[in-house]
């Protein structure tokens, strides 16, 4: 009996908690990714490095408030420089809006002009936050570490695992079910959320129910880029800040967002949290788990590991495959790219 | 000068005008049907009147008002609202949803106008919750109808609305037709079916090769023999 809590206490440790909290973080990120996809009709390849641009903003914010001695303890002061760095990732996105896509939107391009266009914002923006804050990891996390110690779990349970909650976790999951709520009910209740899913829908209909369409993208990258800078904050507090990883969570993010149809945003949350524990699930090692509820003689004498962390992102690569091959319009039926 | 006015329209797609010179009148409060052979310009003389292509020649006024410049959405806030043919439904949103787009434009209160729509289609108010893609394609025409009548218009354009349902549901569409002129509204219809079209319509135009061939009140074309003869199969 032991045994199995011990075990399942373990796996909470290990993939549960993580997985919840990547899997949280993805979903923010591809939240902004689909609702981009619904509105403008591209795959915005810029949105991992608008969350790092919009992070390195509120890391700057935070160092700032940091040396004014601001801060909201126990909660980490990032979460206080968060709106600015929201506020100014969202100036950002329409600025680039209205200097790049509107061009190509007066033309008519085609999605993939858009799409090419977006790799080239997203270089921008890549060598801009890097210039600004350097390709190094930042730490911009202050406040309590855990809400959940390690130990304080093994004296209270008497378990010989145990079982750790770090406060960017709980942040995370409790942000993340906050902002998902406030996105669905703007999406489903108010005039405006009612226009951008009339606007995804159908164009010429919305547009002959008298929608104006450069409203419709205003409110597009004001969520973008709101849900951009949340994911990235979350993402930067729980690990660290670097800007290549923030580049490379565009495939997990991407992988989400088409795996749970694209253009949808319930999809894109269950291909998050699909993608997320896929992720962990497959690059965790199972040894000590198995030890605890397989009997001893089946004991395993290797990791048990799937594959190495270092090959994460090929979980979402072969996703992405995947579901591109068999099944392109994703979980819900979403658009086809 | 008639309540909407389009004269002498010359246009089309691209270079090759489509249109040659084509008139069409509404006055208030009118059934006015658009018939024709195919690629006759039907649907082109109705996407000209409402501003979504651009007229090489001619003038179209609503209410003695030059619209000519005005783009369809400012069409609508004078009082037009347009039907197309296909894809006229928000198919992921509901019923009701796609009624409060109909009425995007109104910043009053637009629930005794939404009771007005569920009691000409009760059927819509019955599956109000229901996503617009999954009703058929007869009640997909009701909630097309119904979110263009949403702004209160004065006049209302239907891009051949009974293309593809069932001649029952065909019948019914048209009464729900008269239902409306009831109140008011003028009504300017694409049809392929000029029999039904013309035996509600008070005016009709045949159109051939993007020219007016023959204007007449609806009773009388159905009774002109070159008219029956050509265009109405006998």
């Amino acid at each position: 009996m032991t045994d199995a809590a011990n075990a399942l206490v373990l796996f909470s440790n290990f993939v549960l908690i993580p997985g919840l909290t990547y899997g949280s973080q993805l979903a923010l990120g591809a939240l902004g990714v689909t609702l981009i996809f619904g509105i403008l009709r591209f795959a915005n390849f810029a949105h991992g490095d608008l969350m790092a641009l919009g992070t390195m903003f509120v890391i700057l914010v935070t160092w700032w408030f940091q040396d004014l001695g601001i801060s909201i303890n126990p909660l980490p002061t990032a979460l206080l420089a968060l709106p600015f760095g929201i506020i100014a990732a969202v100036i950002v996105s329409i600025l680039i809006d209205k200097s790049v896509y509107k061009f190509y939107r007066k033309r008519k391009s085609p999605p993939v002009v858009f799409l090419i266009a977006s790799i080239g914002v997203m270089f921008i923006l890549n060598g801009l936050v890097r210039f600004i804050i350097g390709p190094n990891d930042q730490k911009f996390d202050d406040g309590a570490r855990f809400l959940l110690k390690f130990q304080d779990f093994k004296i209270l349970t008497g378990l010989k695992e145990g079982l750790a909650i770090k406060l960017s976790q709980g942040l995370t999951v409790i942000v993340a079910i906050v902002v998902v709520t406030a996105l669905f009910l703007f999406l489903q209740k108010s005039r405006a959320g009612k226009a951008m899913r009339a606007y995804s829908d159908n164009v010429d209909l919305a547009l002959l129910s008298g929608i104006e369409p450069e409203k419709v993208v205003f409110y597009a990258w004001l969520i973008a880029g709101t849900l951009a800078v949340i994911a990235g904050s979350l993402y930067g507090l729980d690990k660290s800040f670097k800007p290549f990883t923030y580049f490379s969570l565009l495939l997990p993010i991407f992988a989400s967002a088409i795996l749970g149809g694209i253009g949808h945003p319930l999809g894109a949350i269950i291909g998050a949290y699909t993608v997320a524990f896929s992720e962990v699930t497959i690059t965790y090692a199972y040894k000590k788990f198995l030890k605890y509820i397989l009997p001893e003689k089946w004991e395993p004498d290797h990791l048990v590991q799937l594959l190495s962390t270092d090959y994460k992102f090929a979980v979402s690569f072969i996703i992405l495959v995947v579901v591109l091959l068999i099944r392109p319009t994703g979980i819900f039926k979403g658009r086809v790219i | 000068m008639s309540f909407l006015s389009a004269q002498n329209m010359t246009g089309g797609y691209g270079k090759a005008d489509i249109l040659h010179k084509c008139s069409i009148t509404v006055e208030k409060g009118e059934i006015v049907a658009i018939v024709g052979p195919n690629g006759a310009g039907k649907s082109t003389a109705m996407k000209a009147i409402f501003g979504m292509i651009e007229l090489n020649e001619g003038s179209v006024h609503l209410e003695n008002e030059d619209i000519n410049k005005l783009t369809p959405q400012q069409r609508v806030r004078k009082g037009m609202s347009f039907v197309p043919q296909n894809q006229n439904v928000f198919t992921t949103m509901t019923v009701k949803e796609n009624l409060e787009i109909g009425a995007y434009l109104r910043n009053d209160n637009f629930s005794s106008t939404m009771d007005q729509i569920y009691e000409l289609f009760p059927v819509l108010h019955e599956k109000r919750n229901q996503a617009a893609g999954e009703l058929s394609g007869g009640q997909r025409q009701q909630v097309a109808v119904g979110r263009a009548l949403m702004t209160e218009p004065t006049l209302l354009m239907l891009d051949e609305p009974t293309a593809g349902v069932s001649p029952i549901v065909m019948g019914e569409f048209f009464d729900r037709i008269l239902e409306i002129r009831k109140t008011g509204v003028a009504i300017l219809m694409v049809e392929q079916n000029a029999q039904q079209a013309l035996a509600v319509a008070d005016k009709g135009f045949v159109l051939v090769n993007g020219k007016n061939k023959f204007n007449d009140t609806g009773k009388k074309l159905l009774g002109n023999p070159e008219v029956r003869r050509s265009f109405l199969g006998g």
